[in-house]
């Protein structure tokens, strides 16, 4: 229930458009009702054979209502339409800017790779929170109302009698219903989340499952849960397909009971029976109101349980707080970690433990290491994706931390391993780097990136995810957009691993000349690929969390240590072996 | 074949329950009519004949009962329904499924395909509205005003006539409004979803956003395009909404026509109360069904419309045993060599080769090494040999015997085969293991863990080899899914062993135990395997270079240092690296 009110607050700014359609809602219902009333009333007053004007009104009556029944109904439906859309709006808007300060840190830790499909679903289906949830409750309390005014002008026995009638519907059914099938929609989630995964198991691991020849178990397997699912539907079903059905009866029964307590009244003469008819009949036209609520206790719960789910989300502290009056970038851009130790949570040991080195201005550095050494680490720290447990990072004299984090990281260009486009052009992808770049600059980027023949494919669309391009053209547009932002400091994490060996060198020679240009730029590079060591001011050596060794290319070789096992293990061959094949 | 001949084939494989499920409708139909004769004749009595309630007990009972049963037939009506389309869900989805273990692997590989897949099965549920609402819906919208009129005819033949005189414009609306809400359905499914899509592009590129400073300014971008989306939706559901507008609009203009021509008529007293009253109790009830057609239309549109999917998926020509396996495997299975002659294989229909004549032999007992640049053929060749996919030109042979004459489950019985990236299904390690070898004992299972050099993480776990590895194999190391590979591949100890070698690591003992495994591996085997280590290739006894979906060089690599070509070339690659 809190979730729900959070999330009409969230949608509260659309009220007006929500509380206009729902009027629109209950004068189309109304409508309805009036033209039936007005219709029954002609049929029963001519019955009596009046003069004719004194039809006239009621005639007048049946043409307004007809016509107002058509168009109302059209008006209510661009209406509720229009805010539905609005409210989807307003929730991404909403999401997204819960979202922002928790990646990607926070993010990480729902490790399941669909977690934002699964976001991006649930606030899809968050559609129907005003059409299914908010609104139906809404038109049935006005249509409730009308019919007791309408009623009590003749007895208020009739009005409390079909109140009674109303409230089964509105809330008896539902609660019945939902009483009788409690547990079932939880045993299919459950069960749906099992044969999903399952699926993706047979699909992903199809080429495993068929050479140890597991594919027939598994796809039986799959059947039959396939199965339970559906047994579990029918169950369902056949409870939920009782709504419709139990509304009408209830509007029978609503009408015997009116025709109870009205008959004795006509025959004695208290109320006149030209009434009959037209009272009965707006009873009956009443319960096309009560008719969607049933679902809406149905999607309220769904609503709720979504709200939930995304609410954790939301809720989530972020990895780190950017400063409230963030200090100026300094001049001097020399960089400093001293004494870095960092644990990721929920995992055993540090990451990183007491991590101290420099970066000055214009060096080029190196951090080298095995997998799971820590060297991304220093990126994430350097980037504010995630506070230090302990020891500061400085940018010129000024911790990181009171630095506004946008702001340093407009000044550093990173290419990593995992580029990620947009689908949209390449030139929007580009621009990302520097929004108002013309396209001469767009192409020489490019160009240096070694993607000549992309320079004039600036509109081409780069596919769901940049599928269109493949892996080593992908990787070239993060390092063109590196190129582009011209930050004064760039991070090469394993940035040309997916690249081979010619072009990796090319695109390498391009970046180290844009380093050595008049204003000469920071480079750290992140790298399991010991390539042109000696071109680095200074290699840094990490194991297990440790800087172990420190040092120039030819000084780290005759140290004998780490470094040099790691680079005669990727050199192990000098150029006599490899042709006599010793 | 349209989309609708084919949703409803479907149908046809289950009809009892759809019509089952329209016969109860109908029935419900009937005792429409007649709650309707029975209600004008008991106002009548009240509001003409002013009688008291005792003289009316009979005609409320029989209404009562008739309300109760018209209760349970459209219950049932709705129930069947619901049994049919349950049945034709499981139908698709066995199909799906089974569609998909056809394809293979060299389908399901390509990450695009393999989403797709998944979102198609999802989509099998949203087909549910249209087996379940709109189906039944069609034959009922006809058959319910047929009744009507039926009874409107012989009661009064002027009504009758404006009935039937507004009847032709349904269908004509129905046309419309078909071709309208379609439109409709489709731009708004289309707004929402590129709406969606738009948004998880965002999501997912969010720390791209950040790392180029520009994720907050991406907030308003959000709601521009949304608003975008909005109002371009608006606009054609503006137009769209304007059919039904008018279907509903004949409705309750006939329905006031006919009030106002019976109420004339009853003055002159030309018709009786009770049969003009039934006749307006019935006419709302004439349109409804109509009416609901287009509702649920709606509602069914939304989920077939992606039954195109499941359809071009299930059309799709999948593996087949064409020369289906008659021929049994050749005896002394571990000395039989893979001969290919002139193999070629294509991908797609445009006569572009993934491999084209291939010939080569693969000894038995030896190390074949397939090497070349990405995309050369090489996965396609493994795929061959794997028989994931079968050759289409030339010929492979086992022995003596045709490959493709052999059982492909038999045939992949014989192979081991050892991804670098194994599939991690989320179960225990233990279950993870024997998946290669159910039959394993607990004593080949250490001893696969120890070869493989698994064991000091085996023992690192809480639980052993019982701890569930974690979803997708989100708990272990690409290291650990190397070694996982390995230890199935000792399990499995096949005389063939395919094997793609993990890409070199920069961890020395990491790469010291893993080129130990492979060593002892291959011991025996008849190995086929991607090479990306040097000393792997210089140990081969046979090197086969691809590019372009050719060989375009074999030999040893004594021999191939030697030869001008791809192969040196490389080689030039690591010698200039290691000066540097």
């Amino acid at each position: 229930m809190k979730e729900l009110l959070r999330l009409f607050g969230i949608v509260r700014a659309y009220h007006w458009w929500m509380i206009l359609a729902a009027i629109l809602g209950f004068t189309t219902i109304g409508s309805g009702i009036g033209l039936l009333m007005s219709s029954a009333y002609i049929i029963t007053k001519a019955a009596l054979h009046p003069s004719f004007h004194e039809l006239q009104l009621s005639i007048v009556g049946v043409r307004f209502f007809g016509l107002a029944r058509g168009v109302l109904r059209y008006i209510e439906r661009l209406v509720s339409h229009n805010t539905t859309f609005k409210i989807l709006s307003r929730l991404r808007v909403w999401f997204y800017k819960s979202l922002e300060p928790l990646a990607p840190a926070r993010l990480l830790e729902y490790k399941s790779g669909d977690l934002l499909q699964r976001i991006t679903k649930d606030i899809d289906s968050l559609e129907n929170l005003y059409s299914r949830v908010i609104a139906p409750p809404l038109i049935a309390i006005m249509i409730s109302i009308l019919l007791w005014v309408l009623l009590d002008s003749f007895s208020l026995t009739f009005s409390i009698t079909l109140f009674c009638f109303h409230t089964i519907a509105a809330v008896g059914i539902p609660f019945f219903t939902g009483y009788i099938n409690r547990g079932t929609a939880t045993k299919i989630t459950g069960i749906q989340a099992e044969l999903q995964t399952m699926t993706i198991d047979c699909i992903q691991g199809l080429s495993d499952l068929m050479l140890f020849n597991q594919l027939g178990d598994h796809t039986e397997k799959l059947y039959r849960l396939k199965q339970q699912e559906l047994r579990l539907q029918r169950k369902q079903a056949l409870i939920q397909r009782l709504h419709e059905p139990l509304i009408g009866l209830l509007m029978n029964s609503a009408v015997l009971a009116l025709l109870w307590v009205l008959a004795p009244q006509v025959s004695e003469g208290s109320i006149d029976g030209v009434y009959t008819a037209v009272i009965v009949i707006a009873v009956m036209a009443s319960f096309e109101a009560f008719l969607p609520l049933p679902d809406t206790a149905q999607h309220l719960e769904a609503s709720a349980a979504t709200g939930k789910r995304l609410f954790e989300i939301a809720d989530s502290k972020p990895a780190v707080q950017p400063p409230e009056h963030p200090e100026r970038l300094p001049e001097t851009r020399s960089i400093s970690f001293e004494n870095i130790s960092f644990t990721y949570p929920e995992t055993f040991g540090p990451t990183l433990s007491s991590v101290s080195f420099q970066i000055k201005e214009g060096e080029k550095i190196a951090v080298v290491g095995p997998s799971g050494a820590g060297k991304s680490t220093i990126t994430s720290l350097l980037l504010r994706f995630w506070e230090p447990s302990q020891g500061t990072i400085c940018i010129g004299n000024k911790n990181i931390r009171n630095l506004d984090p946008e702001i340093i990281r407009k000044n550093i260009g990173i290419v990593s391993q995992k580029t990620y486009l947009f689908s949209s052009s390449i030139r929007e992808n580009l621009l990302l780097a520097k929004p108002d770049a013309d396209d001469q600059e767009l192409r020489q980027s490019l160009k240096c990136a070694g993607l000549e023949s992309f320079t004039s494919k600036l509109d081409q669309w780069a596919g769901q995810h940049g599928m269109n391009l493949s892996g080593g053209e992908r990787q070239r547009i993060a390092i063109a957009r590196m190129l582009l932002q011209d930050a004064p400091f760039i991070i090469l994490d394993e940035a040309t691993a997916n690249l081979d060996a010619v072009t990796e060198k090319s695109v390498m020679h391009s970046i180290l000349k844009l380093c050595s240009q008049q204003t000469p730029k920071t480079l750290l590079v992140i790298t399991h690929r010991l390539r042109d060591m000696g071109l680095f001011d200074r290699i840094v050596v990490l194991e297990n969390g440790c800087i172990v060794e420190q040092g120039l290319h030819h000084e780290l070789l005759e140290k004998n240590g780490l470094y040099a096992s790691m680079w005669s293990l990727q050199h192990r061959h000098t150029p006599l072996e490899l042709l006599t094949g010793s | 074949m349209n989309l609708d001949r084919r949703l409803f084939l479907l149908v046809k494989q289950y009809p009892l329950p759809f019509i089952a499920s329209v016969v109860f409708g109908a029935l419900g139909g009937i005792l429409l009519i007649s709650q309707a004769s029975l209600l004008s004749s008991i106002i009548n009595a009240i509001f003409l004949k002013n009688t008291g309630l005792p003289d009316i007990l009979g005609p409320l009972g029989l209404f009562a009962v008739v309300s109760i049963f018209r209760t349970v037939f459209n219950w049932a009506s709705q129930s069947e329904a619901n049994r049919g389309t349950l049945k034709i869900k499981q139908l698709l989805h066995e199909k799906i499924i089974r569609k998909i273990s056809d394809l293979g692997p060299s389908y399901t590989g390509s990450t695009r395909s393999g989403q797709l897949s998944t979102k198609i099965l999802r989509s099998v549920e949203a087909l549910d509205p249209y087996f379940s609402q709109y189906i039944p819906q069609i034959a009922l919208s006809l058959l319910l005003p047929l009744f009507i009129l039926s009874v409107v005819f012989p009661t009064d033949l002027l009504s009758g006539i404006i009935l039937l005189a507004t009847a032709p414009l349904i269908p004509l609306f129905m046309v419309l409004i078909g071709k309208a809400a379609q439109k409709a359905t489709e731009k708004q499914w289309q707004t929402l979803s590129r709406m969606s899509g738009n948004f998880l592009d965002v999501l997912q590129g969010l720390t791209t956003l950040k790392l180029f400073g520009r994720s907050k300014e991406r907030a308003r971008s959000i709601s521009e395009i949304s608003e975008a989306f909005r109002h371009s939706t608006m606009q054609v559901l503006k137009v769209a909404f304007l059919s039904s507008l008018a279907l509903e609009l004949v409705g309750t203009i006939s329905t006031a026509i006919i009030a106002v021509e019976i109420g004339l008529r009853l003055m002159t007293g030309s018709i009786a109360f009770k049969s003009g009253f039934f006749i307006l109790l019935l006419t709302p009830d004439f349109y409804l069904p109509l009416r609901q057609l287009g509702t649920k239309f709606h509602a069914g549109m939304e989920g077939a419309s992606a039954a195109k999917d499941i359809f071009s998926l299930l059309e799709k020509k999948g593996f087949q045993e064409t020369r289906s396996g008659k021929s049994s495997l050749p005896p002394a299975i571990p000395e039989q060599p893979i001969t290919f002659k002139n193999a070629g294989f294509s991908y797609k229909e445009d006569g572009s080769y993934a491999l084209k004549n291939i010939n080569c032999r693969i000894e038995p007992v030896s190390i074949t090494a397939v090497t070349g640049p990405s995309g050369a053929g090489k996965t396609t060749f493994v795929n061959l040999i794997l028989r994931f996919i079968d050759h289409q030109e030339g010929k492979i042979m086992f022995g003596n015997t045709d490959l493709s004459h052999i059982n492909r489950n038999e045939w992949q019985k014989l192979i081991s085969w050892v991804p670098q990236h194994p599939y991690i299904f989320n179960a225990s390690f233990r279950e993870n293991l024997l998946l290669a070898n159910r039959k394993a004992s607990e004593k080949e299972l250490m001893q696969a863990i120890e070869y493989s050099r698994l064991e000091p993480f085996i023992r690192s776990l809480p639980q052993g080899l019982d701890t569930p590895v974690g979803e997708q194999g989100a708990r272990i190391s690409g290291g650990e899914a190397q070694r996982l590979s390995f230890a199935r591949g000792f399990l499995k100890d096949a005389p063939i062993l395919v094997l793609d070698e993990p890409t070199s690591h920069t961890d020395p003992a990491l790469e010291k135990e893993l080129v130990a495994s492979m060593n002892r591996l291959v011991e025996g085997k008849t190995t086929v395997l991607i090479a990306h280590r040097l000393s792997t290739v210089i140990n081969a006894n046979q090197i086969l270079v691809f590019d372009n979906g050719r060989i375009i060089q074999s030999g040893t690599h004594v021999s191939l240092a030697q030869e001008e070509g791809f192969y040196k070339n490389a080689l030039r690659v690591f010698e200039e690296d290691s000066t540097t």
